[in-house]
């Protein structure tokens, strides 16, 4: 794949974008044969995720194309269309009871796999805000606030975890998320491995090859050549740009799903529902972030990455291999961002904005917790993602995000070192 | 290939209406983080409050174009003040933060806010006062050697190239008097400045605030000119490409700005044009039509990597006033 330099510096960055110039079109080359009809599933579904039976849906499409679908029992409803073309759904309105969140007609394109389009209708949100405080209300979103709490915090640790050794703000640590999800839709959809398979080799490939290899050609170069701090957040900028786009040029813009578990029927927990498939993640999450932390706490490795943190140059003349620990430190947050990156995939969709919208919450979640400590990022996330999902009960949806990031300024100016954090210097 | 109308399209982009607006935009981004040091990365929430300023004004409440201009100006003011009062203090990384998460804040309230017309923003002839102002005779193409330009347009980049000219000049002369020495002495050391007695904080104040009014004015040159303001042309990525001119012309000079931002839409026409007639001509057969897109944002993507590795002044740039450094 791509022959290692003897001589680093001279690679520089080149180095790391051939590895990635060098995978990528493997992957992209390898897409399955095309059938020229594919399907296109439509669910018609709830704000509690329960199937919509017997709405009507009118599709349009290129050269006359015209199809009404009725959803069976579950909400769903299947159709064959033609490839590599863009449709207009249409749900009818007088077959529902209550309104359509998002748009309605809505435009799909269907290019080279089967495509899964989700009317939502009613529920949490439509409007924004106006469904009242109930206590099931509450309850569910705060089922959903601890899912996205955890995908959240399994990134944030990394990133926490890249700046204190490093010192670097890496704004493409959400790609870090999107690369990993990425690499699990490959293997799951191109080579056909189940996702319990594919994820965590996806895990694996990530940290080996976004994780080390960013690391060994393009960061550690850069620290070799003295390269300051505000200098290479700039760079991880333009990496950023650069990972977001190859992916929009090898696999397309549109939202795509891995091919198992893609639709759950939650189960009723008597106040909630939960899909499997979120249980599960959530005690493999809670699992993994424990170990990093016991790890972190308690290892030889663990307590070199925490001396590095604390101070470099006297972590290094008391014997710590510095450039190992970062090393050790790239690979743990790429792997810990690509599982957040396959669970996202699992509950949402996987897109090359996916990542990006996510970076935010990362550092509103570091930030808050207290930029650099440990504990710090995992507490943080939690208080991002259930003040995210929360919110939604008083102001708008669209406004969730931007309540956790006000969240954020506002305890900067309170408590500039963060929940957990020391007493330091941030001005 | 046609390379005599790929030029010309490029030549046209590189002094066209949108190189105007980034440029606009820009110089005020080198006020703030050129000369003054500050990471402001919330550029794009000034472009959009004076976008969003003149964009109700005029469309939503129905008054006059120079109310809105001057109502893009005092937000703009009050904008910096509510960003920076708490925040200049902070290091630069979590200045950082602060300001493109206050952007991103910024555009989900104009999201999800009715009188700014949601996500669907404001549209409207938004620039009717300043049409009716256009001098140039009724032709229908007004030719510039190669470059040709439809009425309208030839007024919004005359008027446009003039105002660059003006807030140039107004730098130049800014950056040479002892208030600029003094903003260029605190991005070099913040410190021995604050121990000769002068007031750096307000200073730091100043210039987030000149610069948000420059860009600003951005904005009330992207809504004129495109007869619409919407929410998500505010995104991240539009200071991101700031910060690509600024660098690539070079930081803090003068007329970093207006070369980075000429040549940084030339290119990307340049390059969409010449892969859109490779594709179209079946000299380039490895691509498709859909992904010439993505490609110009790679190649801005690696282009902001190597120039910050390799030359972090970019063309004009002196390097030793990029020794900026958080920590």
């Amino acid at each position: 794949m791509h022959q290692r330099s003897r001589r680093p510096t001279r690679w520089l960055g080149s180095g790391f974008l051939a590895l990635l110039f060098a995978l990528i079109p493997v992957m992209g080359f390898a897409s399955p044969a095309q059938a020229d009809e594919l399907e296109l599933t439509v669910a018609v579904i709830d704000g509690e995720r329960a199937g919509i039976p017997d709405a009507a849906i009118n599709i349009t499409g290129p050269d006359g194309f015209t199809a009404d679908i009725v959803t069976d029992g579950e909400g769903l409803a299947v159709i064959a269309v033609p490839t590599e073309s863009t449709f207009t759904l249409t749900l009818d309105e007088g077959t529902i009871t209550e309104g359509v969140q998002g748009d309605n007609p809505r435009e799909v394109s269907v290019l080279t796999r089967d495509k899964r389009v989700i009317f939502t209708i009613g529920g949490d949100g439509g409007g924004g805000g106006g469904g009242g405080i109930t206590f099931d209300r509450v309850a569910q979103l705060l089922v959903g606030g601890i899912v996205l709490s955890i995908i959240i915090a399994l990134s944030a640790l990394g990133l926490s975890l890249i700046f204190g050794t490093t010192g670097l703000t890496n704004f493409a640590h959400g790609e870090l998320l999107t690369l990993g999800a990425f690499t699990a839709l490959v293997l799951n959809t191109t080579f056909g491995i189940n996702i319990i398979i594919a994820g965590p080799l996806a895990i694996v490939l990530s940290a080996a090859l976004w994780g080390w290899g960013q690391n060994q050609f393009l960061w550690k170069p850069l620290r070799r050549r003295g390269t300051g701090l505000i200098a290479a957040m700039i760079v991880s900028i333009g990496l950023a740009i650069t990972i977001r786009y190859l992916i929009v040029f090898f696999f397309g813009g549109a939202p795509q799903s891995f091919e198992q578990f893609a639709g759950q029927t939650p189960i009723d927990l008597g106040i909630v529902f939960v899909t499997p498939k979120e249980l599960i993640m959530s005690v493999i999450a809670i699992i993994v972030l424990t170990i990093s932390v016991l790890w972190l706490k308690n290892s030889r490795l663990g307590k070199a990455t925490r001396a590095v943190s604390d101070n470099p140059a006297l972590a290094s003349a008391s014997g710590v291999n510095v450039e190992r620990v970062i090393s050790v430190v790239w690979v743990l947050g790429a792997s810990l961002a690509a599982l957040s990156g396959v669970f996202l995939g699992l509950t949402q969709n996987v897109v090359w904005t996916m990542g990006q919208f996510l970076l935010l919450t990362f550092f509103a979640a570091v930030v808050l917790g207290g930029l650099g400590t440990i504990g710090g990022a995992i507490v943080g996330s939690f208080v991002v993602g259930i003040t995210v999902q929360l919110s939604t009960l008083i102001v708008p949806t669209e406004l969730k995000t931007a309540a956790a990031l006000f969240l954020m300024i506002i305890l900067l100016l309170v408590r500039p070192q963060g929940l957990l954090g020391r007493r330091e210097r941030v001005g | 290939m046609d390379f005599g109308f790929i030029l010309s399209q490029s030549l046209t982009q590189a002094i066209g209406v949108t190189a105007i607006i980034y440029c606009i935009a820009a110089i005020g981004l080198n006020i703030q983080f050129g000369y003054g040091g500050l990471l402001n990365f919330g550029q794009v929430a000034f472009v959009a409050v004076g976008a969003y300023a003149v964009g109700v004004t005029v469309v939503e409440v129905g008054s006059s174009l120079w109310l809105g201009v001057a109502f893009a100006v005092i937000i703009a003011i009050g904008l910096a003040l509510l960003l920076g009062i708490p925040t200049l203090r902070l290091r630069a990384d979590y200045l950082a933060i602060v300001t493109i998460a206050a952007s991103e804040i910024l555009r989900f309230l104009a999201k999800s806010a009715d009188f700014l017309g949601g996500s669907q923003g404001v549209t409207g002839s938004i620039g009717t006062e300043f049409y009716d102002l256009n001098p140039l005779p009724e032709w229908d193409r007004f030719e510039l050697g190669p470059l040709s330009f439809s009425r309208v347009d030839m007024w919004l980049v005359m008027t446009g190239w003039t105002f660059i000219a003006i807030m140039t000049l107004l730098t130049w002369l800014l950056m040479r008097s002892p208030w600029g020495r003094m903003v260029k002495g605190i991005r070099e050391d913040e410190d021995a400045v604050r121990s000769l007695g002068k007031n750096t904080y307000l200073r730091k104040l100043q210039v987030l605030m000149l610069g948000g009014v420059f860009a600003a004015f951005a904005g009330v040159f992207s809504a004129v000119s495109k007869g619409s303001v919407q929410p998500d042309g505010f995104v991240p990525d539009f200071t991101f490409f700031l910060y690509v001119m600024l660098i690539l012309g070079g930081t803090a000079r003068v007329a970093g700005p207006l070369l980075g931002a000429a040549i940084f839409w030339f290119l990307l026409v340049f390059v969409e044009q010449v892969l859109k007639e490779g594709v179209a001509n079946d000299v380039i057969t490895f691509i498709s039509v859909t992904q010439i897109g993505p490609i110009r944002f790679i190649l801005v993507g690696i282009g902001l990597m190597l120039l910050m590795i390799f030359r972090p002044q970019g063309i004009l740039g002196d390097r030793k006033e990029l020794m900026l450094d958080a920590r």
